[in-house]
């Protein structure tokens, strides 16, 4: 199996003026291609920080990072932008679509950062929409559709330009149980055609879904269900 | 760089909010129609002095009779006929910087055609008098040499004569009397308006000047005329042109240290240079009001773009964190500038030529609206667009993606 992304001794260290507060604190873990992980933790266990470093959104102060064999620890802020438009997915919680702005519009925008064609990139953003079942509302704008729309719209974005792995933070938060198992049911049927998936969250019922558990404590990765350590809060 | 990219992102992102970007807009199209139709105030005015100075007569002098003292009582300009035929044919023939003379005496007769009359202006003129005050025809033909110098009751008609007198019909070969004298009317002129203070220039009618002094006007003194049209050969040597007329005057009016000038000699050209000039200084001070209502209406659009980062950071972190690079960002927000400024400056250019054509129809006033304050308006609206885009542009491509998205 190929290793999409390994962490060693990552560690981030936030100034607020003079004092220094440390949110990871040594953080060293691989995920292997098609796995679908949950990272669970409580508000402040790091777990968040972890995501977006990730997610390439920010760097580490301290730790190497490898995503699908390159290091993207040192990258400057429009390589990493790079790395973001192609090698990953993002799916927050608060859906984060562009308001009055189709859905079809919605996907197709990580597409236009990678400078494809318009007919490409229509093309691309319906197959991705019809991907979560939504090929249909692709000219609904966001108020017309309902949470779980908005965020199977969001999947579809994460999906459309093909990453190396999805990226969820906290996907169902914002939904309601039944429409939070569709959202699940969704990213299982991804996992099961091969996509890699990881998501934070601080649900147990949701993180059950994954078939890897990590759980996060105080900066650190304190359980890891690979290593046989199930994690308990 | 692909443009394109920025250009359809920030058209689409102002699209959303029409009515937002119209209003961003409104500053931009008040200052750009402002500029437009103040240099068209200004370009007009100006043009139409300079009509005025060339519907005078070119590189023109006039000497006008001067003061005469008798008993201690000294009478104004004109008050004696002091300049004569001899003048005349001195100036043309002596003064190597003066291409035509032509004398001219002015008086007041009542025209009647059939059973209509008018009072009008009649000038005893000769034929190089049109070609100096530069008339044009509209039918007929000018007085002859010969006409000019003999005793023929011809004349032509300025138009508001004509049509005064003998309405849409064409008079040449008409007759009419002046004073109850007939004559023939052998051409007709062209239109010239009003000249600079008002003054109805087609309110008038020609005559060779000896038939107008002997029969119309009484001329006690038939040898003298009353003004000397002198037409320098250029521009250049109008000074040079008055400087030999006067020496050659003061020499044949033997005026010296104990004899007062009888004449005077005037420049209308550069009475009105100095018009046209002082028009000018007015027109480029409009402008300059005009401009600073431009740079407020940059302001405006730099503060609604300001706002528009601010309430538009979460639409921001979403760009970048699906990949857009800093320079997506800038180039989208100072796209969106640049195409609000732009348009605006299109419809100001618009509003402002619409602005000048009913400042001509209502108010009757002669705006020109020029190329080159249109490309003006258009350079300084794209300018003021990147210059004011710039910070609000900055700024949002510096924001951090977490912090972005965090917001709501």
């Amino acid at each position: 199996m190929a290793e999409i992304l390994r962490l060693t001794d990552i560690a981030k260290t936030y100034v607020l003026g003079e004092q220094q507060v440390p949110a990871l604190r040594g953080v060293s873990f691989a995920v292997q291609a098609g796995e679908y992980v949950a990272i669970m933790g409580a508000s402040g266990s790091g777990k968040s920080t972890c995501m977006h470093i990730m997610g390439c959104l920010d760097r580490p102060t301290a730790g190497s990072y490898v995503l699908d064999g390159r290091r993207v620890d040192g990258l400057t802020r429009d390589e990493l932008a790079r790395v973001r438009n192609r090698r990953i997915g993002f799916v927050f919680q608060g859906f984060n679509l562009l308001a009055r702005t189709s859905a079809l519009e919605n996907v197709e925008l990580p597409l236009i950062y990678s400078r494809l064609p318009r007919a490409r990139r229509r093309e691309r953003a319906l197959a991705a929409l019809d991907r979560v079942g939504l090929a249909d509302r692709a000219g609904h704008t966001s108020t017309q559709l309902s949470g779980g729309q908005q965020q199977r719209v969001a999947i579809a974005r994460a999906l459309v330009n093909e990453p190396a792995m999805v990226l969820a933070d906290e996907p169902t938060g914002n939904l309601d149980t039944a429409t939070s198992r569709e959202i699940m049911d969704i990213f299982a049927s991804l996992n099961a055609a091969g996509a890699t998936v990881v998501m934070v969250t601080h649900e147990p019922d949701i993180a059950a879904c994954a078939a890897r558990r990590l759980l996060f404590r105080d900066g650190l990765l304190v359980a890891d269900s690979a290593a046989g350590q199930e994690p308990r809060e | 760089m692909d443009l394109l990219l920025p250009a359809s992102i920030a058209l689409r992102a102002l699209r959303v909010n029409t009515a937002r970007s119209f209003l961003t807009m409104l500053g931009i199209i008040i200052g750009i129609a402002a500029v437009i139709v103040m240099v068209a105030v200004g370009t007009g005015a100006s043009r139409r002095i300079a009509d005025q100075i060339a519907s005078m007569g070119s590189n023109l002098l006039i000497a006008l009779p001067g003061s005469t003292t008798s008993g201690g009582i000294r009478g104004g300009f004109g008050s004696l006929p002091t300049l004569t035929y001899g003048d005349v044919e001195a100036v043309r023939t002596e003064c190597p910087a003066v291409i035509l003379a032509a004398p001219e005496q002015r008086g007041t007769a009542q025209a009647i055609a059939g059973n209509v009359n008018w009072s009008t202006v009649v000038y005893g003129a000769t034929t190089d008098m049109f070609s100096i005050r530069e008339w044009s025809l509209a039918s007929g033909r000018f007085l002859t040499q010969a006409e000019s110098e003999g005793l023929g009751k011809v004349c032509v008609l300025g138009q508001t004569v004509a049509q005064e007198l003998f309405g849409g019909l064409d008079p040449v070969g008409q007759s009419l009397r002046l004073n109850s004298i007939p004559f023939t009317v052998v051409g007709l002129l062209a239109p010239k308006g009003r000249n600079a203070m008002g003054h109805d220039q087609d309110d008038v009618i020609f005559a060779p000047i000896r038939t107008a002094q002997t029969k119309l006007f009484g001329n006690p003194m038939p040898d003298r005329v009353g003004v000397i049209l002198i037409q320098a050969r250029s521009q250049g040597l109008m000074d040079e042109a008055q400087r030999q007329v006067e020496a050659l005057l003061d020499q044949r009016h033997r005026i010296g240290p104990a004899k007062e000038r009888d004449y005077s000699l005037r420049n209308l050209t550069e009475i009105m240079s100095a018009a046209q000039e002082s028009s000018r200084t007015m027109a480029l001070l409009l402008g300059a009001v005009a401009s600073v209502s431009l740079v407020v209406g940059g302001i405006g659009i730099m503060n609604i773009m300001l706002v528009s980062v601010t309430e538009r950071t979460r639409e921001i972190g979403i760009r970048i964190s699906v990949g857009a690079t800093q320079q997506d960002i800038m180039l989208q927000f100072l796209a969106e500038a640049v195409l609000l400024t732009l348009a605006g400056g299109v419809l100001g250019i618009g509003l402002g030529a619409a602005g000048a054509v009913v400042l001509n129809t209502l108010l009757g006033w002669h705006s020109v609206v020029s190329g080159s304050a249109i490309a003006l308006a258009v350079a300084f609206s794209s300018a003021v667009g990147v210059f004011f885009g710039f910070y609000p542009a900055r700024k949002a491509a510096n924001l951090d993606p977490i912090e972005a998205l965090r917001r709501e």
